[in-house]
């Protein structure tokens, strides 16, 4: 069955009388300045009306001594309403289960259809309706998860404003949550990272504790060579954790030294070239002269080694990696190019994150301790430098590096 | 938001059934991603208050029929009031169910102590999140009368009976491989089916909806294979 729409009639909607709102919440606002108001206003009547009056309406209005009360800057009531759109928090007015009044961040955050009605139908949260229906306070705010978008926090308090109605606090708590929780996975994900290779040598040592295998010599030099290499892993991925624990301490204080960066560029190719036992000859060159920097030696050397080591693990065998320094807008530019499969775009955003791999497989069987972008992130951050991730999947992936010059002034 | 009805009782009493229908879909889809948690936090409390809670829902969804009731008897709702009305009554029976599912789903943690590793509880949590996602947008499609964000919710349904069938498989696997994992197995069979059944709830929603939005009926969606057939 089909209803057709019939016109309704052209009355004045009743959810668009906001008189109400406005009143309660200048009343608020009055409430809190009125003292403040009561001397200037006091004062005004001692010219205007005589005395006697302003006796009255001094000890009436005010009980504070008149000398300390200063004379407001501003004329508050008249800005209220400015004033509280202003404020960051979202607020809402509810009064007899009708939103009467949100401020800008309310209406962001629930949209300007839905502060119009019943506060349920932007408060759809249990806790959020409990608090509101029931005629309590809330003594310390209390955390609501997914208002908005399922993944945000928010701390929500309800206050009572006189004349019945309840004033709404949404303060946004996403960021603390979400740090707090990188903060967990990080400690989960550097002890998985650390557990996994030492089961791996606990298991062989067991084997070759049990006597055969130690007899033949082939299969005890390829055991002890495994575990040579997860011990070497697990090495890695401590020093990688203590460099970068070390980069993050001392990230307020920018190195000071001036540095060429051409000559750090060509010892640490040279470093991975004679390391590499085959395709030593894929790094290029191409290093014009460009101005000294302000960094660290050690940590410029430990960023190239990261990315140099990056672009040959995931670059395509025998293609060239492209190591170029130049000068671009007043800035030093290094740039890392390699011939890989390259990163789709939803994972270029995450690439810098502890532990985060594209894929997972893979990036297991080239080894890495998942720290390396990490670290190169926060060096460059040290350095005031940018970093730019760019990659076209197929082609593969340019890292810029962009590091400012040193500025005239600061050299005298 | 339309242009109001000369009697503005008549809106008043809409829009408190519009509200009563929301805080209820709020409440159901809290207990969905709560339930869903409890499991994986294995938070037998939770559960428990989840289970208590389910009775709120409840009482909101008698007291939706008797505002329905009421409405239709003293104003005689017309046009797209009537629809409004009537799709009301349809998404309270709905979400109740819902809110049914996922206390099914909060009372079988206790009965799932034992399953700790099971490839399986990994995969129910995204299956779970885009449930909760389909019940939250179509709630949002509701409260603003969205007709094309309902038709957007009832697309995803496809991949919520993608997951569950890749499920099923998976559990069948265990089944054969460890009697001994029959049990746990097939509760978490049952949760995923819940899950999916939640799927198939909010695409329902989204059908009335959007016929309460545009007086029409949603195109017939596409149906997968057969997803009780399983492994054939």
């Amino acid at each position: 069955m089909k209803y057709e729409a019939l016109p309704r009639t052209g009355q004045e909607s009743a959810m668009s009388d906001r008189r109400g709102a406005h009143a309660v919440l200048a009343f608020a606002m009055v409430a809190g300045a009125a003292w403040l108001l009561a001397a200037p206003l006091a004062a005004s009547l001692v010219v205007g009306v005589g005395a006697a009056f302003f006796t009255w309406i001094a000890g009436a209005a005010s009980g504070e001594p008149a000398a300390l009360v200063p004379a407001p800057v501003v004329d508050l009531p008249d800005r209220t309403q400015e004033v509280i759109d202003a404020v960051d928090d979202a607020l809402l007015i509810i009064e007899r289960q009708r939103i009467t009044y949100a401020n800008h961040a309310a209406r962001r955050l629930f949209g300007a259809e839905r502060v119009e009605g019943d506060y349920r139908l932007a408060l759809r949260h249990p806790v959020a309706a409990d608090l509101i229906a029931s005629d309590r306070e809330t003594g310390d705010p209390v955390e609501i998860a997914g208002l908005g978008d399922a993944d945000r926090r928010w701390v929500m308090s309800v206050r009572h404003v006189e004349g019945g109605a309840k004033l709404v606090t949404l303060r946004d708590r996403t960021d603390s949550w979400i740090a707090e929780r990188m903060r967990v996975d990080f400690v989960a994900n550097a002890s998985h990272e650390l557990r996994t290779p030492l089961a791996t040598i606990l298991g062989f040592i067991e084997t070759l504790n049990e006597g055969r295998a130690v007899e033949d010599t082939a299969i005890r030099q390829r055991f002890l060579g495994i575990m040579m290499g997860e011990a070497k892993r697990m090495q890695q991925l401590v020093d990688d954790l203590i460099s970068l624990s070390r980069i993050e301490a001392d990230r307020f204080s920018v190195p000071q030294t001036p540095l060429a960066l051409g000559p750090v560029i060509e010892e640490v190719a040279g470093v991975i070239r004679s390391g590499l036992r085959e395709g030593g000859d894929r790094i290029e060159l191409a290093i014009e002269s460009a101005p000294e920097v302000r960094a660290d030696r050690v940590q410029i050397g430990q960023l190239l080694h990261n990315l140099i080591g990056n672009a040959i693990k995931y670059g395509r065998p025998a293609t060239p990696i492209r190591v170029a320094l130049d000068q671009a807008q007043g800035r030093v530019r290094l740039r890392i190019t390699d011939q890989g499969e390259g990163i789709s775009p939803e994972h270029l955003p995450r690439l810098t994150e502890r532990f985060y791999r594209v894929d997972a497989g893979r990036s297991r069987s080239v080894g890495g301790t998942g720290l390396g972008l990490a670290i190169v992130k926060h060096i460059a951050e040290r350095h005031r430098a940018t970093l730019d991730i760019e990659s076209k999947v197929g082609v593969g992936t340019t890292v810029t590096v962009t590091f400012p010059v040193i500025s005239r002034e600061s050299l005298s | 938001m339309a242009t109001g009805h000369t009697v503005k009782a008549f809106d008043e009493d809409l829009g408190q059934l519009r509200a009563l229908i929301s805080e209820m879909g709020g409440r159901a889809e809290a207990a969905i991603t709560g339930a869903l948690e409890a499991l994986v936090n294995r938070d037998l409390e939770s559960a428990a208050r989840i289970v208590e809670g389910d009775r709120k829902i409840d009482e909101l969804e008698a007291e939706v029929e008797r505002q329905v009731v009421r409405l239709i008897a003293l104003r005689a709702p017309m046009a797209d009031d009537l629809r409004e009305v009537l799709a009301a009554l349809k998404i309270a029976g709905v979400v109740e169910r819902m809110g049914d599912y996922a206390k099914n789903i909060a009372k079988r943690i206790s009965l799932l102590q034992e399953t700790r590793g099971m490839e399986a509880l990994a995969v129910l949590p995204p299956m779970g999140k885009i449930a909760t996602e389909m019940v939250r947008n179509v709630l949002d499609a509701f409260v603003l009368r969205d007709a094309e964000a309902a038709v957007a919710v009832a697309a995803r349904d496809k991949a919520v009976d993608d997951f569950y069938n890749s499920l099923f498989r998976t559990l069948l696997t265990y089944m054969m491989e460890n009697p001994h994992n029959i049990t746990a197995s097939t509760h978490l069979l049952f949760i995923a089916k819940n899950i999916e059944r939640i799927g198939d709830h909010a695409t329902n929603v989204a059908e009335m909806v959007y016929f309460a939005a545009t007086g029409k009926q949603m195109a017939e969606r596409t149906k997968g294979e057969d997803s009780l057939a399983g492994d054939r």
